[in-house]
């Protein structure tokens, strides 16, 4: 059975052109997919796996009680992940919290939860990837390696995509890169600028000035010659149509969201000349999701708290990394992440000490460490759903092959509900 | 069964003006009374209270990409305004911009039952769907924006006004969607190229087209397909000093064809353009009164915090640039734009003053109050909140006058409203917050309690202090339960959403095909919003 206009749920590009090829309930091929792509299609588990707690196998109502036992024992639960889960599970995931009082974060915290706040600070000039597709003329990639790590963003959205007013894709656009290397996007690039490691806010705010026509009575600045940056700022200036991508290159180095802040203000401040707009490369599927669902549930993107009864927000304090690394957080809920895998050590060793639940298709790091392991379904794969782009437009995940698997969605309901007994 | 009897009922659909009735209720709708087993039904004794429809707002900014967004950036919005979780509800934040939830139990505490979303656009509905989906004990629906819509331009300029239409219904159907929503019409598509539109017959860049045309088409698509609403208009040059004279002209350009103008007061400035704000209330008021095929909603300005979001591009980086604030933009490829700036009105400033004035003076200057309906067009002119405030200030005009006192001495001077001493009736608040709104749009259950009506009650103390009584009605009833009491929610509950699904020549959608693939990145079979996003839902025929 073929399987057409699939929406790859893997990175944040959401490419929903791709075709899958079923037999016997297996994906069997995929086409006009990334080789990351790929990989999750074809290695995505369908057999039936049950939950452990301890390491031993149970059925489900005792997975799920235990995970409740442990949730309501909590006195600072904490609630992570969610940007590899669908939009219906966050939603759950975030009743969940609310229900207990918990901590609720999402992986935006260690990846572009800077810019968030960036935008909390300055406003965001930003526009879907049709119009990127269709319209831009110059595009700068900042601190982003999108040729390795969104693969095929430059074919479909910004670099070699053919649109309405660049019916030559790759001919009719100028590519800018900005980073402290050169990467394989660099080398795609029609102008380079690598700037010093930690000086991106110095450079953006160079630009700035000279936006201003002000004098710089410096040659260069981040590793970069004032000339070049006049230069870029030009061809900034005179686009018909302009974008900044930018990665965590900008948003985990020094400065962060103040560098972010100082971006989008460049970019707010180049529309008095054209239109100019900035879109952050997000990583996971529904990174973007995650922010959107927390958003409209509780009025904040990451790093919330229930503890009061209703939500606060605050980042670098209620972000899991903070959390886990003051001891606070006494219990976790993990959802489709792996934070063992990618925390700093204090944080991680927290996470090993205290009782954990990891619902996830797949056995990683955490679920290794953890009490009780729920094993999901995919959604994407084996559970239909739904994902938001980069540029937040929700797209629909489908159910490709069959699994005996609940879902996120279904699982947390179940937990729910047994917690709202367990407290009654 | 249930009954409320010996209340004093405003039904103005059903012609009742504060005579004692009973209503009673049977599976979440209104029966006839002849046929009633009085002895077994619950009943609450209504006597002296006042009795209406459930409250519907035909136009406000409350769930989807935009308005999260504005959540998203403002969480100053959101720190000092929170509610707690309850045995019954969800907690949540927020001020000019709330959670869902807080949305849901904000409009059911002050009595409204029905909302509709005033601006989304397609390629995001799949968004607003699910934040309608978590927006409490409503009924809602989302008007759906094609003005700046690249295929809709294309028929236009092409002659194909048919297979335009073709389109609309498709869309509508696609989207679940309710109603058309024209929004600045080409001049969103305009400022993706840095520039706007500023008169009906200006060109829209790469169409050659005019908005004049994309207008008058829509309308004319609106009456074909028979659409429960009228084509929901905001026009061009909103905001700006002048946009009377265009307003009326867009008035005029229909030809007597029906449509609604969203919130008017933001389109009804007199002076010269680029010059000093004047009302031009008068002009307008005159217009909707010579018109009847023109309802309208206010936008009336509340001083205090607000946060101006709509699709309307240009506008919002012009009101960025004007107050210095935060500014987002989000320009959707081949449909539409919009963008978030958050402001604060004034009593200081003379411009806030006089947009103030403007609202007031539409009201009491539109004659016919089935034709003039209340919002704030939340929360651009001010939260959906404080329209107890606006009821106090249409009823009262002494408490008109002392607010009054207080704004900018140099709009005072100016201002008509002085002379204005009407004040409105509960009978024509009835008609102007439910039974004339549920009536533009075209829900036929709705905003009265004739028999079959769906069973969206509101009871109010009869208090002097008109915003008072509106604030806290003693009891809500949605589909026939009680779920506020004294102001407060004592049951969720989740209501409809509600589209519509006008038939289409399915041979259109080889076109549409093509189309997406030369204008969207995404494919055409990955668009439609499936049936499943709505838990529950009601489809509400075309004529």
């Amino acid at each position: 059975m073929r399987v057409e206009n699939v929406v790859c749920p893997f990175c944040g590009c959401l490419c929903d052109d791709i075709v899958a090829e079923v037999e016997d309930n297996r994906i069997t091929a995929v086409k006009e997919v990334c080789s990351s792509g790929r990989s999750f299609f074809l290695n995505a588990r369908t057999e039936a796996t049950r939950p452990t707690v301890d390491g031993k196998e149970v059925e489900w109502p005792e997975g799920i009680d235990a995970a409740a036992r442990i949730l309501t024992d909590s006195a600072c639960p904490l609630i992570y992940g969610l940007s590899s889960t669908a939009s219906e599970a966050q939603r759950k995931a975030v009743a969940l919290a609310d229900v207990l009082g918990a901590s609720i974060d999402s992986t935006s915290s260690v990846c572009h939860g800077p810019t968030t706040i960036g935008i909390q600070n300055q406003g965001e000039p930003t526009c879907t990837l049709g119009e990127i597709k269709h319209r831009a003329d110059l595009v700068v990639f900042w601190g982003c390696n999108p040729a390795e790590a969104h693969m095929r963003h430059f074919a479909r959205y910004s670099v070699s995509a053919r649109g309405k007013l660049t019916p030559q894709g790759r001919r009719d656009r100028t590519v800018v890169v900005v980073d402290v290397r050169p990467t394989a996007s660099s080398r795609k690039a029609d102008f380079f600028l690598q700037v010093r490691p930690g000086s991106d806010y110095e450079v953006l705010t160079a630009l700035r000035a000279l936006l201003k026509d002000e004098t710089l009575d410096v040659t260069d600045v981040g590793g970069v010659s004032v000339a070049q940056l006049a230069d870029l700022l030009e061809r900034m200036k005179g686009c018909r149509f302009g974008v900044i991508f930018f990665g965590m290159g900008v948003t985990q180095t020094g400065g962060k969201h103040l560098n972010i802040a100082e971006l989008l203000a460049l970019v707010a401040e180049l529309n008095a000349y054209t239109r100019f707009t900035a879109m952050a490369m997000r990583g996971h599927g529904n990174v973007a999701g995650a922010d959107c669902v927390l958003t409209w549930q509780t009025g904040y993107p990451f790093a919330v708290n229930f503890a009061r009864g209703y939500p606060q927000y605050n980042p670098g304090e209620f972000t899991a990394v903070d959390m886990l690394g003051r001891q606070e957080a006494d219990a976790a809920l993990i959802i489709a992440s792996d934070p063992i895998a990618h925390f700093p050590r204090r944080a991680a060793d927290q996470l090993r000490r205290i009782p954990t639940i990891v619902l996830d298709p797949e056995v990683n790091l955490t679920a290794q460490e953890a009490q009780v392991v729920l094993p999901t379904a995919i959604y994407g794969v084996s559970a239909a759903g739904t994902a938001y782009r980069m540029d937040n437009v929700p797209l629909p995940l489908k159910r490709v092959v069959d699994s005996p698997q609940p879902t996120d969605e279904q699982v947390l309901d179940w937990i729910i509900e047994r917690v709202k007994t367990c407290s009654a | 069964m249930l009954g409320i009897i010996n209340g004093e009922v405003y039904d103005p659909q059903n012609g009742i003006n504060g005579q004692v009735r009973d209503i009673w209720i049977e599976d979440g709708k209104t029966v006839s009374g002849e046929s009633v087993d009085r002895a077994g039904a619950e009943i609450i004794d209504a006597a002296g209270l006042v009795v209406m429809p459930g409250g519907v707002d035909i136009h406000s900014h409350i769930v989807g990409a935009k308005v999260n967004a504005g959540r998203k950036f403002r969480p100053e919005d959101h720190r000092d305004h929170v509610r707690s979780r309850t045995a019954v509800t969800r907690s949540g934040s927020g001020y000019t911009v709330p959670s869902t939830f807080l949305t849901g139990y904000g409009y059911a505490e002050m009595g409204y039952t029905t909302v509709m979303e005033a601006a989304t656009a397609p390629l995001v509905a799949r968004h607003t769907h699910e934040e309608l989906e978590d927006t409490p004990m409503l009924d809602k629906g989302a008007f759906i924006t094609m003005g700046n819509n690249h295929f809709i331009m294309k028929c236009i300029r092409d002659g194909q006004r048919e297979k335009a239409r073709h389109y609309v219904a498709w869309l509508l159907g696609a989207t679940k969607g309710y109603a058309i929503k024209i929004v600045n019409p080409g001049g969103v598509e305009n400022w993706k190229w840095g520039q706007n539109v500023g008169e009906l017959d200006d060109e829209v860049i790469g169409f050659g087209v005019t908005p004049r045309q994309i207008i008058t088409t829509l309308a004319w698509i609106n009456d074909e397909l028979g659409l429960p609403h009228l084509p929901h208009i905001h026009g061009i040059n909103l905001g700006q000093s002048g946009n009377a004279r265009t307003t009326v002209e867009t008035i005029e350009a229909l030809e007597g064809r029906r449509a609604h103008f969203c919130h008017l007061q933001f389109l009804s400035y007199g002076g010269e353009p680029g010059k000093r704000v004047r009302s031009g209330a008068a002009e307008l008021a005159r217009a909707v009164n010579e018109h009847p095929n023109i309802t309208v909603d206010i936008g009336q300005v509340i001083f205090g915090e607000a946060t101006t979001m709509t699709s309307d591009g240009p506008l919002q980086y012009r009101l960025h640039r004007l107050t210095g604030n935060k500014w987002l933009n989000d320009d959707v490829e081949g449909e539409t734009g919009g963008g978030v700036v958050p402001i604060q009105y004034k009593r200081s400033n003379p411009i806030n003053a006089v947009q103030w004035l403007i609202g007031l003076e539409l009201f009491l200057l539109i004659d016919d109050p089935w034709r003039v309906f209340l919002t704030t067009d939340h929360p651009n002119a001010g939260p959906f909140f404080c329209y107890p405030q606006v009821i106090k200030l249409l009823m009262d005009r002494d408490y008109r006058a002392e607010m009054l006192l207080g704004i900018h001495r140099r709009a005072r001077r100016s201002a008509l409203l002085a002379e204005l001493d009407r004040e409105y009736s509960l009978y024509e608040i009835a008609i102007v917050t439910r039974a004339g709104t549920a009536r533009a749009l075209g829900l036929r259950n709705k905003g009265h309690l004739g028999v079959g009506a769906d069973a969206d009650v509101t009871i109010y103390r009869k208090l002097d202090d008109k915003e008072a009584m509106f604030t806290e009605p003693y009891l809500v009833l949605k589909d026939g339960q009680i779920v506020v009491r004294d102001g407060r929610i004592v049951r969720e509950h989740q209501g409809r959403t509600l589209y519509v699904a006008p038939p289409y020549d399915p041979g259109i959608e080889a076109d549409l095909r093509t189309h997406f693939e030369e204008c969207y990145t995404i494919s055409f079979d990955n668009y439609p919003v499936a049936p499943e996003y709505l838990s529950r839902s009601e489809v509400i025929p075309c004529a």
